[in-house]
């Protein structure tokens, strides 16, 4: 059946980047379709009732990076976007914490309990960070140049950003290079001496990426999570009243408000192609819809090797995405509890649960939680980063009750001998286990647990092989080489098809960046 | 030993009958002076949750400051009337109204609510002191006016979440309670009113109460409201939700006319913005005829919200080679705005929205330059040294959610 209407775009993907790639052509005055293969929207920004009453973030939990204008732009305070902060990072330890928090005089207070030199220090590390993130912004938000065969205004960005760079300190250009080339950890040794500290700030270099805090290029996942701001603050996490879910909501909302039209449990089987151009999609039930552009929101192994044929791109192309990497390194378990977690170290509710909870003692305990999956297994004692969303938005979970999203590092996709259901549990045994050993009543509150392997995220959310940020966070895959070379500006080796997932620059988390500039430079060919 | 105080005077600031449970939530132990009584600024070391919880849970005020007077007799509606610019006449016995009051000239005086309680029963409030006007202005009527500021303690519990905290401590529910309605309940067996106002333009209420019951309707909301997220709440938080909600704040957005002393200093509620709540069809009240002037001539000012645009602010701090600097918490500096070279106006209170990621302002600002969309230039301090940077005159409210007006279906 050809096409019963026509559109001028159809959005692959109904992810929070595809949805935001629709809103802002929507905005400009084209008539955009997304389809949505779940039945909700989201991708995996998507809040879901797992277990009755109970309400979870399943996959994405926090928000840091979402861009500033692209909320004013498409307006989303209105439909719905609510960012609470996330105040506080809690480090558990074996008779004692540590314990970060919003306020500079309380957290120097307690860094110093552990370390006088490292509290004085952190004083300093933050704006230096910031700074060193205000530097690489620009970056983020140029459209990646074709450094191949550079377009004028391939040359006028490459022009800005260098003239930018110009104006950077030598102390700033130490960091920038230093950043980009060593490890967290080494990194970090060369400010802090307190090792949970180092080990929890180290933390955010791993996240999504298939190291550990000791690999070289790890510093600079870690700079990626420091650009965040919130309300013009660096370094500020939010959470999303009602879980991720929301913001993706408050998109497509946005998105319809401007006359988009998106479809749910309408998975796409192909895009049509023909003579070298995309004309349309064909959807797994037959039927076919035109138009003038296709945009995939899928990250880059989809949108190449699945929704189009390798016979209709460049064989040097094909070879790039092949070798895209992007190994899943993580696991999610989402637990309904009875109660709070009580931590042996701080019992009690307090401050402390509002925030981040890092499993993050030493540098040992995460590098050994990598040595277990650099051989193919899940870390039998996995780094985790925990939040308690209920503590924060209490219609999350039934009153009294609460809900426990944890962020589990390290579970390989390619694991020995495959995922099945019996390592799924043994992987959810151990992250329980390790949450024990700081806070015992954890074992005695479980009402249930949702496990998610990373062939559970891939089988879900069509993440291949269930990596959170659609190919890893590293420097060679970044900027113009995000996906590939010549093709890191959101267009691809086909005509009027376009890219906008998190494989495009600049990268993975809810930013909305990638569908924003996606779709200021469609717009800006059409 | 103990400390003695042997300060006996008078003039210490006021504890509210709330002051043994809020003097000891309060974390950072920050207070501010609200009609002479100590209140909290904000409970924790920063306010942003207690921010969030009027614009996602539930937040707890106390508002026993405010001033309340009691005006009980046979001429109590024709009196208020004639003192305010609302028309009393139509408020029906449970309905709330704000009003403003203005001096012969029709300049402000103050700004507040007034419950009919019964038909010959009123409540007004105020923020500052108005005992003497009242009195003054009821000469010759059959009135009796009583000062109610201590003999009521008063919470406002505000935030999505309140009507569901209400219903689970009241023992009758408010889910058909209107906005600007009052209702007599019970919570167990102690009598309360409840309103359905506030200062936040969010879903939210105000309950009314004997003092001497005020630490056991305290707890019992705290218990039931737990789970809802309920979160004691301080001035700073209030103060950013006030201005999202393009509420007006004595003493800091107008000055009134009972002590401005100069002329330039007053305002008239046209120049604040609060023309809709001036009803010229009513017979008389006081300050009607120099209204009546001010209407046929033109207000000289108009009162509005503004938003800086985010784009140039940003620039202006990138230059500086700073992240753009936004006040944590809301202000309260007259601000010049510009249109070419001439000053037209000026911002009075302004604020970061966290909720809308904005960054807006209330102004006062000449009517010819002061139509929706209009462009003016806000002065902007960079690294001590001031910039222009572009302000859009805004609709008010600036936000305002639907569960404001809307009941339960």
């Amino acid at each position: 059946m050809p096409g019963v209407k026509k559109y001028d775009a159809i959005v692959i993907g109904g992810g929070h980047n595809g949805l935001t790639a629709a809103a802002y052509l929507s905005r400009a005055g084209k008539k955009v379709l997304v389809l949505e293969r779940r039945y909700i929207l989201g991708g995996a920004a998507v809040t879901e009732e797992i277990f009755p009453g109970f309400k979870f973030s399943v996959c994405s939990y926090v928000v840091s990076l979402m861009k500033p204008n692209v909320m004013r732009e498409l307006m989303l305070p209105k439909f719905g976007l609510e960012l609470l902060p996330l105040e506080s990072t809690f480090t558990p330890l074996e008779n004692d914490y540590l314990l970060r928090t919003a306020d500079a005089d309380q957290t120097y207070r307690e860094i110093a309990r552990h370390s006088t030199k490292d509290a004085e220090t952190y004083m300093r590390f933050g704006p230096a960070m910031g700074q060193i993130g205000m530097a690489v912004r620009p970056i983020l938000e140029t459209i990646a140049p074709n450094v191949i065969r550079p377009s004028l205004s391939d040359l006028a960005a490459t022009k800005k950003l260098l003239n930018h760079f110009k104006t950077l300190s030598s102390e700033q250009f130490e960091y920038l290079t230093k950043l980009m080339t060593m490890s967290s950890a080494d990194f970090l040794d060369e400010w802090f001496e307190f090792e949970p500290l180092k080990a929890s700030m180290s933390a955010s270099g791993i996240i999504g990426t298939f190291m550990g805090p000791r690999s070289p290029g790890s510093a600079y996942v870690m700079l990626h999570h420091y650009m965040g701001d919130i309300d013009g603050a660096f370094r500020a996490w939010g959470f999303q009243r009602g879980g991720t879910g929301a913001v993706s909501m408050a998109i497509a909302r946005s998105a319809e408000h401007f006359g988009a039209d998106i479809m749910t449990e309408a998975p796409v089987e192909k895009v049509i192609v023909k003579n070298g151009r995309a004309v349309g999609v064909a959807l797994e039930n037959g039927n076919e819809y035109n138009s003038d552009i296709v945009i995939s929101g899928l990250d880059p192994k989809l949108s190449f090797l699945k929704m189009v044929d390798e016979s209709d791109l460049p064989s040097d192309f094909v070879t790039d995405i092949k070798n895209f990497r992007i190994r899943g390194s993580s696991g999610k378990v989402n637990l309904a509890l009875d109660g709070l977690p009580n931590f042996t170290c701080l019992p009690g509710e307090g401050h402390h649960l509002r925030g981040a909870i890092s499993i993050s003692p030493s540098y040992d305990h995460l590098e050994k939680a990598y040595d277990d999956a650099k051989y193919g297994n899940f870390s039998q004692e996995p780094y985790m980063d925990i939040i308690l969303p209920s503590v924060l938005d209490p219609e999350m979970a039934p009153p009294g009750k609460h809900v426990m999203s944890c962020f589990v590092q390290y579970a390989p996709y390619n694991i020995n001998g495959g995922w099945n259901d019996q390592k799924r549990e043994a992987f959810g045994d151990a992250v329980v286990n390790t949450i024990a050993r700081f806070a015992p009543n954890i074992r005695d509150i479980i009402l249930h647990r949702q496990v998610l392997t990373p062939a559970d995220l891939e089988a879900t959310f069509g993440l291949t092989e269930g990596n959170i940020f659609h190919g890893e966070l590293t420097l060679q895959q970044l900027f113009a080489m995000r996906p590939a070379v010549k093709w890191a500006d959101y267009t691809t080796p086909i005509k009027n098809y376009y890219q906008c997932g998190s494989g495009t620059h600049p990268g993975g988390g809810i930013t909305g960046s990638p569908g924003e500039m996606a779709a200021k430079k469609i717009l800006g060919l059409w | 030993m103990s400390y003695e105080n042997q300060f006996t005077a008078n003039t210490q600031l006021k504890l509210s009958p709330f002051f043994e449970r809020t003097s000891k939530l309060n974390e950072s132990q920050e207070w501010r002076r609200w009609s002479g009584y100590l209140s909290a600024t904000n409970y924790e070391l920063h306010h942003d949750n207690e921010y969030f919880a009027i614009r996602t849970k539930a937040a707890l005020l106390d508002i026993t400051p405010l001033k309340k007077y009691i005006i009980e007799g046979a001429d109590a509606q024709i009196f208020l009337d004639r003192l305010v610019t609302r028309n009393i006449g139509i408020c029906k016995v449970g309905q709330v109204m704000y009003t403003p009051w203005c001096d012969e000239f029709g300049k402000m005086i103050d700004d507040g609510t007034i419950q009919r309680l019964s038909e010959t029963k009123f409540r007004i409030t105020s923020a500052e002191p108005n005992f003497d006007w009242i009195k003054h202005n009821a000469t010759g009527m059959d009135v009796t006016i009583t000062d109610d500021s201590f003999t009521t303690a008063a919470l406002a519990l505000q935030g999505p979440n309140s009507r569901a905290i209400l219903n689970a401590v009241s023992s009758d529910s408010l889910n058909s309670l209107k906005f600007f309605w009052m209702m007599d309940t019970t919570f167990g067996d102690i009598p309360v009113s409840i309103s359905r106002t506030g200062y936040t333009g969010d879903l939210g209420y105000e309950i009314w109460m004997d003092p001497k019951d005020a630490l056991t309707v305290w707890d019992l909301l705290l218990e039931k409201g737990k789970s809802f997220g309920i979160t004691p709440t301080g001035l700073h938080a209030l103060d950013i939700a006030r201005i999202e909600a393009g509420l007006i704040l004595l003493d800091v957005d107008y000055i009134s006319s009972r002590h401005a002393i100069i002329e330039s200093r007053k305002s008239s509620p046209y120049e604040l913005g609060l023309g809709w709540a001036v009803k010229m069809k009513k017979k008389d009240f006081i300050g009607k005829q120099a209204l009546e002037a001010e209407v046929a001539r033109g207000p000289e000012w108009d009162f509005v919200g503004i938003e800086i645009q985010w784009h140039e602010l940003e620039k202006h701090f990138r230059k500086a080679g700073l992240a753009p600097g936004l006040p944590g918490t809301a202000w309260r500096t007259s601000t010049p705005l510009y249109k070419g070279n001439q000053q037209v106006g000026y911002a009075t209170s302004g604020t970061w929205s966290p909720i809308l990621k904005r960054y807006i302002a209330l102004a006062h600002v000449k009517s010819e330059y002061a139509g929706e969309g209009s462009e003016l230039m806000f002065e902007l301090k960079v690294e001590h040294y001031r910039k222009l940077t572009p302000a859009k005159v805004v609709k008010t409210p600036f936000f305002d959610p639907e569960r404001k007006r809307s009941c339960p279906v």
